[in-house]
């Protein structure tokens, strides 16, 4: 235990000084490898904890993003009010889904279907809201890159870094304390055997509520982070189902129902992703859709040879233990 | 007094008649057996009981409260553990995990589930095995894990589904011998279906017997063994030589 909180404190030691270090192009990577992080702990919460699949985590990105966005827009209202009203119209959302699925009955790929569903025609459903742009995407104002403007939430590249590894650090604590709640307890044993559960006294509808909103509302907090960092929003993009894919990747390969797996898994593939690129760049092959057969194959390796994802084995390794 | 009332409770499944008319009680502070063959209904009882099905007709009675139609969790916050048949272990979580899991129906803090469940592992000697993966235990620990489990949400009426199936006759015997332990200690009521009568024999006061989903003999072990109806259905009627 002393071991692990010993490389946990340096790991985020590193972090913290990391931009002293790095170039711009290094810090949006690790941006990058952060928001990845902080969604796959979100989507971690339902599927590795409760155990509940879902393959359309891009619908809360997208309505979260959205939301927060559309006050900025419209209204000039920042997002640490748009924010609330992202988690809120999100954890909605998921509740709705939960209950349609979990009152009726509805589970393990049907449940994921019906995820997939919500997320497309939610896309669709925005291509014809003009008041949020439509397909044509909403744009927000973009305002002087340098000046750290912590209300609107508009600033330079680092701001944005420190803000994902605030979030990042935020939601790698919430998922500890929580495993080790009685929440935590509860979605185990609905992961493990729902029946089982059930017959301890544990209200399995009511506790799959709880994960869904609660994955739901945290992943929203990604796509606000989403509009104000990249300030353009197109429902095609960021509805769309490769996207939800995208965050499942990180947990999947890292360690589904782990702590450190979203974070691993995040960064293992996005610094795989870029280097290939840049190494093919290099070489001069321009391949399109190379990035897409890479992940293929590195996730055909993980199952194949690590079906419980890199961080439980990597854990074993370095000799860290409960 | 009467803890659990079962009255003219029936239930068929797609016009087959699982359970008809069955009627038993269970007094607190005993151990019942339901007993009978194959197909007889006695899971189908169970599992009104412990809130799995609804029953068709008739009415459950819990200390003088209806609880038929109950969900499963409702069925235990109401004072009723079970265990299953076909073991459920959560698999991937430790033993003691699992019991926690149990503890925390009724402890408020996860450290106070913890410590209620280390007690009941060393009950069940299934204390050295407390931080091994359920899934690695053999079937009589896995059925000792069940019990555990059900015990932790602290019940006033166990229930238990042929919970000495597969075991060997020591193991069967080392179990009998737990439940008495807790039944002459803290009063703990026990309904138990069994197949396995030499079990149902050394626990049970009370037994009933099965035969159709009807509930065709009740009485003390001595008196269901010498029971016509009960040699019947299981010996097949007397030849005339």
């Amino acid at each position: 235990m002393k071991k692990e909180l010993l490389c946990l404190v340096i790991l985020a030691g590193l972090l913290v000084a990391f931009p002293a270090f790095a170039g711009p192009y290094a810090l949006s990577v690790a941006t990058l490898i952060l928001y990845f992080a902080y969604t796959g702990q979100a989507w971690n919460v339902m599927m590795g904890f409760a155990g509940q699949l879902s393959l359309g985590h891009s619908l809360y990105v997208g309505v979260g993003a959205y939301a927060a966005g559309a006050l900025f827009f419209h209204y000039g209202i920042g997002p640490w009010a748009g924010l609330w009203l992202a988690m809120a119209l999100c954890a909605g959302f998921g509740l709705v889904i939960g209950f349609l699925a979990f009152r009726f009955g509805i589970s393990g790929v049907y449940f994921a279907l019906l995820t997939i569903a919500f997320a497309e025609f939610t896309r669709i459903g925005f291509d014809h809201l003009d008041w949020l742009g439509g397909p044509g995407g909403m744009f927000l104002r973009v305002a002087q890159r340098d000046v750290w403007d912590l209300a609107n939430f508009r600033g330079p590249p680092l701001m944005y870094y420190y803000a994902m590894l605030f979030l990042t650090a935020g939601a790698f604590l919430l998922c500890f304390f929580l495993l080790r709640s009685k929440a935590g307890y509860y979605w185990q044993a609905i992961r493990e055997n729902e029946e089982a559960a059930q017959a301890l006294g544990i209200n399995t509808f009511r506790w799959k509520m709880v994960a869904v909103a609660l994955s739901a509302a945290m992943t929203s907090v990604s796509g606000v982070f989403f509009a104000f960092y990249y300030n353009n929003l197109f429902p095609e993009q960021i509805f769309h189902i490769s996207r939800s894919i995208e965050i499942i990747l990180g947990p999947v390969i890292g360690g589904v129902g782990t702590l450190f797996g979203p974070i691993l898994g995040a960064a293992v593939l996005t610094l795989l992703s870029d280097g290939i690129t840049d190494l093919l760049a290099a070489l001069g092959w321009e391949i399109p859709g190379i990035k897409q057969v890479f992940y293929g194959i590195v996730l055909l390796v993980v199952v194949m040879f690590l079906p419980h994802g890199i961080w439980p084995a990597l854990y074993r390794r370095l000799g860290f233990h409960k | 007094m009467t803890l659990l009332q079962v009255r003219s409770v029936s239930k068929s499944f797609r016009g087959l008649q699982a359970v008809r008319d069955a009627s038993f009680e269970v007094p607190q502070g005993s151990i019942n057996g339901l007993i009978g063959p194959n197909g007889a209904g006695k899971t189908t009882i169970f599992n009104m009981v412990a809130g799995v099905y609804a029953p068709d007709s008739g009415e459950i009675l819990f200390d003088g409260k209806q609880i038929h139609g109950f969900r499963p969790d409702q069925v235990c916050a109401a004072g009723i553990g079970r265990t299953f048949q076909l073991v459920k272990p959560f698999a991937g979580l430790s033993v003691l995990d699992n019991v926690i899991v149990g503890a925390l129906h009724k402890e408020r803090t996860v450290a106070g589930a913890r410590a209620h469940a280390s007690s009941i592992l060393k009950k069940l000697n299934l204390d050295a095995k407390a931080h091994l993966p359920a899934s690695s235990l053999t079937l009589p620990d896995r059925k000792r894990l069940e019990v555990a489990r059900a015990l932790a949400t602290r019940p006033r009426l166990l229930l238990l589904d042929e919970v000495m199936a597969g075991l060997r006759p020591t193991e069967c015997d080392q179990m009998v011998q737990v439940f008495r332990d807790i039944n002459r200690a803290e009063g703990l009521t026990i309904l138990l279906i069994e197949h396995v009568m030499r079990a149902v024999m050394a626990l049970a006061r009370h037994i009933g017997v099965l035969h159709h989903g009807e509930v065709i003999a009740r009485g003390t072990p001595e008196e269901v063994v010498r029971h016509p109806a009960v040699l019947e259905c299981y010996l097949g009627e007397e030849a005339d030589v």
